[in-house]
């Protein structure tokens, strides 16, 4: 408690000084509500902390970067690590931003609420994963089913799917993912990954390892597929057997007809405020969105 | 009392509370290790770690079997220890006995300078190089396997093992060289029959320090063993480590839940298997002081 209060109290000197420096009243400038008094504790100083999601993490660079060129006294510093790692820096204070590929799960949020947290995400973007392989392979398209197979581990050679007589390596994220929860929730159905697939730290060393071996699968993000171009080759995925096989595209994803794509978040920890809330107004924003689309994301709107 | 003498105490002093300080510090490690670690021996029980499950994030039951990350810490530390005792025990032969002064002095350092490599670069290296070496030599799908993990190790073993067997092999009373070599024995036969047997303990507790480096080292093995839990004795296929799975996980877990807890229980292991591997090293070590 007393935390809280000293708290306040600097957020209150804070505005008042901002206030002086403005020359206006600080009635006007101080947030109405409860929340938005405690957000502005963050708003006293521009800079800003950023962390979570490995996939956003260009995304975030490219927005902070822009963000910086219009507002010269913000600091933003954007880290990866993954989606759980953010919210875990956020539940414990440590970040003012969160990065998020996935929805918050029920132990992160019964966490959050034991805290007394009110947490709140958006989404700011959209991504699509693309299914890669080695170039070298064959095999054009799968099925969801056959994907999901692959990665439990009851399909391990390609000639089950129709493609050589190969053993296939198995190329997925670390746990702490995002990608990875994601891909387990919603492809997966919430089965298990098999054994003896590979857990790799980064996005790029799924790339590294797919354009390395012939017998290899991995997911990434739709901006990195771009990036990674010649080096990996991305699978068309049809719905169920008879359905059309779709590539992963803008197009695909905005129309609903690509299946293995989801929302990207921004969380706070609190109702946004200062420059917390300058940021995010900023990605949403047709010019945030703009950046979006220029990274190989899907904009939101 | 003379201005010497209180400076003699108060150095004393000094290194006292610096050595107390670092026992105490330990022994909090020790502590804050099983404070974190002990609700789980109530909950969910430390049952859980016998089974080669391991899945502490599994969406349909959760598994805390500890089998899979102890056989391939295991694997790829026996491995890469094997790999790195010819190498390092010869060179630390050839420096001491064989080579010229001139040769020493320039190989002794650029041997020991490998052991300054930072660990990420190295990984680095095997992911880019060793990896793709591995899988063409042995014909694997995939380069990223404990063989990979071991040989890399092995690499980062062998200024450990060469640099103290070297000192241990020039240890060895010069007396015992020329007897040899006085009761009509060659140079080769003098090293292997008389030098090394008689540096053996120094050689042992070099190659146990060189295991301790190579149990614990997690930032290169991360990088190369492909990070499959998966319960096996084949170094050609992908294993994970102790050590890497602590390092992945650690940054996602809730603190205080099963999982957080289960990865402090995978760092007590880990302690005491270093623990030990240092004890019999100071053991050999110290029967060795009295050769």
């Amino acid at each position: 408690m007393p935390r809280l209060r000293l708290r306040v109290g600097v957020c209150l000197l804070a505005v008042a000084s901002l206030a002086n420096l403005a020359g206006c009243s600080p009635k006007q400038e101080r947030p109405a509500g409860g929340a938005g008094a405690a957000g502005s504790a963050k708003s006293g100083s521009m800079s800003l902390n950023i962390k979570g999601s490995d996939t956003m993490v260009h995304l975030l660079t490219a927005w902070a970067d822009a963000f910086m060129k219009t507002h010269p006294e913000a600091k933003i510093s954007v880290t990866g690590g993954g989606s759980g790692t953010g919210i875990a820096a956020l539940l414990n204070g440590t970040t003012d931003i969160c990065a998020s590929s996935r929805d918050l799960n029920e132990d992160e949020r019964q966490t959050a609420e034991s805290k007394g947290l009110a947490l709140q995400d958006m989404a700011v973007a959209r991504d699509a994963l693309s299914i890669v392989v080695n170039p070298q392979n064959p095999i054009a398209e799968l099925t969801l089913d056959q994907i999901a197979a692959i990665y439990t581990g009851s399909v391990t050679n390609w000639s089950e799917v129709g493609g050589p007589d190969e053993t296939i390596v198995v190329a997925s994220r670390e746990s702490s993912s995002g990608t990875y929860m994601f891909f387990q929730e919603h492809v997966l159905k919430t089965k298990d990954y098999a054994a003896g697939a590979l857990l790799l730290p980064a996005t790029s060393a799924i790339v590294q390892t797919v354009s390395d071996a012939k017998g290899a699968i991995g997911y990434v993000g739709l901006g990195y597929a771009h990036e990674a171009g010649a080096k990996v080759k991305s699978l068309g995925v049809k719905a169920a057997v008879d359905a059309p096989a779709v590539m992963p595209s803008n197009e695909s994803v905005l129309s609903g007809a690509y299946s293995v794509s989801r929302p990207l978040f921004l969380v706070v920890s609190r109702e946004p405020a200062g420059a917390t809330k300058d940021f995010i107004d900023f990605c949403l924003s047709d010019e945030g969105q703009a950046i979006v689309e220029d990274n190989g994301y899907v904009s939101v709107k | 009392m003379s201005f010497r003498h209180i400076q003699d105490r108060g150095v004393k002093h000094v290194l006292l509370a610096g050595a107390s300080v670092s026992i105490v510090v330990v022994a909090l490690i020790f502590l804050f290790l099983f404070r974190e670690a002990v609700p789980f021996t109530s909950e969910p029980g430390l049952g859980q770690f016998i089974g080669e499950r391991w899945r502490p994030t599994s969406m349909q039951q959760v598994g805390f079997g500890l089998l899979p990350l102890i056989t391939g810490s295991a694997m790829v530390t026996l491995l890469a220890t094997l790999i790195a005792i010819p190498f390092g025990v010869l060179g630390a032969v050839y420096i001491a006995e064989i080579a010229g002064p001139r040769e020493r002095e320039i190989l002794k350092p650029f041997i020991e300078m490998i052991a300054a490599i930072p660990s990420v670069v190295l990984g680095f290296f095997g992911l880019v190089v060793l990896a793709p070496l591995v899988k063409t030599l042995f014909g694997l799908p995939i380069g990223l396997t404990g063989i990979t993990g071991a040989l890399l190790l092995a690499f980062m073993a062998v200024p450990t093992i060469m640099s103290i067997s070297e000192d241990a092999i020039r240890s060895v009373p010069r007396s015992y060289i020329d007897a040899s070599l006085a009761l009509g024995a060659n140079r080769i036969q003098t090293i292997f029959k008389v030098v090394v047997p008689a540096a053996m303990s120094g050689i042992i507790a070099s190659i146990m320090l060189g295991m301790g480096r190579v149990v614990g080292e997690t930032m290169a093995v991360i990088m190369v063993t492909g990070n499959a839990v998966q319960f096996t004795f084949s170094p050609l296929v992908p294993i994970r480590t102790m050590t890497a799975t602590i390092a992945a996980e650690m940054g996602e877990v809730t603190n205080g839940s099963a999982h957080y807890q289960a990865l402090f229980w995978v760092g007590i292991v880990l302690l005491f298997v270093t623990f030990a591997i240092n004890l019999v090293a100071l053991r050999v070590l110290k029967s060795y002081g009295r050769a």
